[in-house]
């Protein structure tokens, strides 16, 4: 097992060598699934369609066929039974990975989500742990309105007791997951629908990338240095990031230098990252494809002001204006952090 | 097919007309949405992006209850719902434009095709399962204590019976006697779930017991068997006698939502025979009611009508981008 090791200052991990063999990030997240189940029992999978159809998007396809019913569970749509379930179990020493297929649909269980998973570890002074990981999909960007398409990540976020880990990428996705569920805390893991390189969605090149076939650990709580720059700074996450990157290398041919740093996840959030970053550019942007108010947004502003705010020469932010996604295109493009958006934040930036 | 003894032959003519409307209108959108999404299915693509649940062989739920409801009940669905939206009288225009996502539309193109709101016949739906049912409590609160006869009816289908929401709703309605009436689908499928996967009891009828309230189990998909049950709910809840509980044994003719490969259905092979539409055609024509050339004529209108609205819809112009922000709060935009 090759697991990075990271010194607290390092921003950017030193990774396995990622290799030639290239896997979707849905594939990714299935692998890393696979390969903790056949080394330890107590891992299982439970969730809405998780099993013969394999997750609406993908992320537990041919896991059945492998670890049969008994250990990929299709549960009936009652998320407050179980996820609590989820739960119960892994107090008593199991390892769940439980799917509620988009997290707009948590709504419904939020109490099993922030009042139980999240505290339990806490009002028991330690003495309980709850191994449990909780996956979903979040995003938009396909015309699913306003009831499936949110991101979210900010709210869980906020609430503490719980790990929030949101990969962009294949290699992040496998390794993340691999840590989330050796992790003893409970954790959500949230993954775009544009991230997972499906067939059915829009197609996005970053989606399929280069993934090491052994079990590793992307370590939960280190930002990652996506491209390095010295004008702005980009933080950003998910399926922004594949965003920054199209518009930080079209920028480059215009001499403008963008550094794009993926937060990996939001709890615990690397905050030296950010503060490193934005001691080199002194521009800071902030892309956020969940509600714009009370957010992720504000957290890694407030990270830099409260640290060292004389770095601070423009600050801006793209996120999703406070209203539920539109469902028409036109109107949903407008509200969220399109590439469009990006760059003319940044050369705004550049300008300033 | 079980027939109901009082039906008069006007309203099974009625029936399968609204019967008919309903596939046309779900050909009709199947057409549309898939019209320009190739090559490569891409689900964000063409005239109606985004994830689209049709409900073909489920017509005869919406056809035998729309029959009793006035423009002035509600009705609250799920994310399957043209069928039962037609039923209410949902306008067929505004509908269609607001699933292309056009300024026309019910919701001006914000809410798209899981979320239909129409106030002029006080229909609304959800995408998330279960969650439609708590507010049609509220809406026969609401007539209640207006001292009116109207009633809410609540749709949903047999996976939304497992949520907490169901049970909660089934025990308010029936604790302050709300004129509801709760109509499960069960068309076997929760998704990729079938339902003996799902559910510990074989018919969601019995769990009315639980809750103190009656319960029937329509079975056969059978139009006039869910006339006749949604008839004495109705008039049950008009009368201020409370809830009621109907599921109805219909069926998922296509996809969960378009798209869906169906590798998981281990039923569909016998599902061509059980489609609702000829058994109730060929039932009113061996009764002598219909001929085929009134049922092409039943046809043609409905495709007049169904054209007429997605023309509409095709014609109407999208919102404007800038416009994205309004309609967040009533006084409009906060900054
Ligand atoms: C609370 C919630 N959980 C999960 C989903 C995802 N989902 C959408 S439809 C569906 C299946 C619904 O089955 P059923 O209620 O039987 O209705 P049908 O689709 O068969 O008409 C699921 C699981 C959702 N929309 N909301």
């Amino acid at each position: 097992m090759s697991t990075t090791i990271h010194t607290t200052s390092q921003a950017l991990p030193v990774e396995p060598e990622a290799g030639k063999r290239k896997l979707s990030t849905a594939k990714a997240i299935q692998e890393a699934i696979a390969q903790q189940m056949r080394t330890d029992d107590s891992v299982f999978v439970m969730g809405e369609d998780v099993g013969p159809y394999g997750g609406i998007f993908s992320s537990t396809t041919g896991l059945i066929e492998e670890f049969g019913p008994t250990r990929i569970i299709d549960t009936p749509i009652s998320e407050t039974a179980f996820i609590g379930t989820g739960i119960g179990a892994a107090v008593e020493g199991m390892r769940p990975i439980v799917e509620l297929m988009f997290v707009d649909f948590f709504g419904v269980c939020m109490d099993q989500i922030y009042n139980h998973m999240a505290k339990i570890h806490y009002e028991s002074g330690g003495n309980v742990q709850v191994p449990m990981v909780l996956m979903t999909a979040t995003g938009g960007g396909y015309s699913d309105g306003a009831q499936h398409s949110q991101s979210l990540w900010g709210t869980f976020a906020h609430l503490p007791g719980m790990k929030v880990v949101v990969p962009s990428s294949p290699y992040d996705a496998k390794g993340l997951m691999t840590a989330a569920i050796r992790s003893n805390d409970p954790v959500v893991f949230m993954f775009h629908k544009g991230v997972m390189g499906l067939g059915w969605m829009k197609k996005n090149k970053r989606s399929i990338g280069a993934v090491p076939e052994e079990p590793y650990e992307v370590p939960i709580g280190k930002a990652r240095v996506a491209r390095e720059g010295t004008d702005v700074t980009i933080v950003t996450l998910s399926l922004s990031v594949h965003h920054s990157l199209d518009v930080a290398e079209k920028l480059e041919k215009e001499g403008i230098s963008v550094e794009v740093i993926d937060l990996r996840s939001l709890v615990p959030l690397d905050r030296d990252a950010i503060v490193a970053s934005v001691s080199k550019t002194g521009r800071l942007i902030v892309v956020d494809e969940d509600y714009q108010s009370f957010g992720v947004s504000g957290e890694v502003i407030a990270s830099v002001a409260e640290r060292q705010p004389e770095l601070l020469k423009h600050v801006a932010r793209v996120c999703v204006p406070d209203v539920p996604l539109p469902y028409a295109s036109q109107l949903e493009y407008a509200v969220l952090p399109t590439p469009a958006r990006i760059e003319a934040a940044v050369r705004e930036a550049v300008a300033s | 097919m079980t027939l109901y003894p009082e039906l008069t032959d006007d309203k099974r003519r009625e029936m399968l007309t609204t019967m008919v409307l309903i596939r046309t209108y779900e050909e009709a959108i199947l057409r549309e949405y898939h019209a320009d999404k190739s090559p490569g299915f891409d689900i964000g693509a063409g005239l109606v992006p985004g994830e689209m649940h049709l409900s073909a062989g489920q017509e005869p739920v919406a056809a035998g209850l729309g029959l009793h409801l006035t423009k002035d009940d509600a009705m609250t669905a799920s994310h399957r719902l043209h069928h039962v939206a037609i039923a209410k009288g949902v306008r067929l225009r505004e509908m269609t434009a607001e699933i292309f996502g056009r300024e026309t539309g019910l919701g001006r193109g914000r809410g798209g095709h899981m979320h239909l709101f129409d106030p002029e016949t006080h229909f609304s739906c959800s995408g998330i399962v279960g969650e439609g049912l708590p507010p049609a409590l509220g809406q026969a609160f609401a007539f209640q204590r207006r001292g009116t006869d109207r009633v809410a009816v609540a749709v949903a289908g047999e996976g939304a019976a497992n949520q907490g929401a169901f049970h909660e709703s089934l025990n308010l309605a029936a604790l302050w006697k709300l004129p509801v009436v709760f109509v499960i689908e069960d068309n076997d499928w929760g998704i990729s779930v079938p339902r003996a996967q799902s559910t510990s009891v074989t018919s969601n009828a019995v769990r009315g017991a639980a809750y103190g309230m009656p319960g029937i189990r329509v079975e056969e998909n059978s139009v006039e068997g869910v006339y006749e049950a949604a008839g004495e709910a109705i008039a049950r809840a008009r009368a201020g006698e409370g809830p009621s509980l109907i599921e109805v044994h219909t069926l998922r003719l296509w996809g969960h939502f378009e798209g869906d490969a169906q590798g998981y259905r281990t039923d569909l092979e016998g599902v061509p025979g059980r489609d609702p539409l000829p058994t109730y055609k060929n039932t009113l024509t061996s009764l002598g009611l219909i001929t085929d050339s009134d049922y092409a004529a039943m046809q043609s209108s409905a495709s007049e009508l169904v054209e007429d609205a997605i023309d509409f819809a095709k014609e109407s112009p999208t919102p404007n981008p800038a416009d994205a922000l309004k309609y967040v709060f009533a006084e409009g935009a906060l900054s």
